[in-house]
């Protein structure tokens, strides 16, 4: 194996991990959403999904186009998400809070579904 | 007109990231388009150190890194919370005080909230914000006191005497 090789195989090995990361962020953001109990703390796992997991996708993109243009662009794409999403989650929270959306504020807790059996 | 320079040069690099063309007439052409632009925001009166805040970058750049390194920490608390066999959270509703000299620090305060996940500013008041947490540990007043205070810094680049 030559230098080259050995620092592409660095490069692809590293990129590859920040994918894998990124994804985790990304099912994670999912499955909060799906499990959390109301709109603005699903809001806040929705969040996950938009700033590391997007960007750890987009850095690891950004390791495999190397040095040229492409990775130029992506790093606009990754700072364009990085000042958008907060804005974008911001007018929906208002929009929400605005319009009487409560949310709650107690403290949500249910049960392990093998200790709900004998309930259901 | 420093402002007007620093946004020219900065459409111009952006055209050029954006297409990567090298010929004369396409260039010409995005040169054109830079200068239609410029028109359009002198027109507006739109030009000034809010738009054009390249100049801040020095002082933008460690905040922003900062910030990705508190996100990093909350995205892992946040991941936590969602992902617990037994989901346990208590939403808090708090009012951030906010001392800002300018809107563009209270918009990048803001801005910061909402960026950090657990945390959503849900509205922005004269000298406070309502801000949204997930759980009670999110709200702790030294931190948001410690972001307040670095992105006043990062914008404004001093401290009001207070």
């Amino acid at each position: 194996m030559t230098v080259t090789e050995i620092i592409l195989l660095i490069r692809d090995i590293a990129s590859i991990a920040l994918m894998a990361t990124g994804l985790v962020f990304v099912l994670a953001g999912a499955l909060g959403v799906l499990r959390l109990p109301d709109f603005f703390t699903r809001m806040h796992a929705a969040g996950v999904t938009d700033t590391l997991g997007a960007e750890l996708i987009v850095f690891s993109l950004i390791l495999q186009a190397g040095f040229t243009l492409l990775a130029a662009k992506l790093l606009l794409v990754g700072f364009i998400l990085f000042l958008t999403s907060p804005t974008a989650t911001h007018a929906v929270a208002n929009a929400a809070h605005r319009a009487g959306e409560k949310p709650l504020l107690s403290r949500f807790h249910p049960k392990h579904p093998r200790d709900r059996e004998g309930d259901a | 007109m420093i402002y007007g320079t620093g946004l020219a040069v900065v459409l111009a690099v952006i055209w050029w990231v954006l297409s990567g063309y090298d010929k004369t007439l396409l260039l010409s052409l995005g040169a054109a388009s830079v200068v239609v632009t410029m028109l359009l925001a002198i027109r507006m009166r739109i030009i000034d150190r809010e738009t054009v805040p390249f100049f801040r970058l020095a002082t933008l750049i460690p905040f922003y890194t900062w910030l990705g390194g508190e996100i990093a920490k909350s995205n892992v608390a946040v991941l936590k919370a969602a992902l617990k066999p037994e989901i346990d959270v208590t939403p808090r509703l708090v009012r951030v005080p906010v001392d800002a000299q300018s809107d563009l620090s209270r918009c990048i305060f803001a801005n910061s909230i909402t960026l950090t996940p657990g945390t959503v500013t849900v509205e922005v008041e004269e000298d406070a914000f309502l801000v949204h947490a997930l759980t009670p540990d999110f709200t702790g007043a030294d931190g948001f006191a410690e972001m307040n205070a670095r992105a006043d810094r990062a914008t404004d680049g001093r401290r009001k005497s207070s």
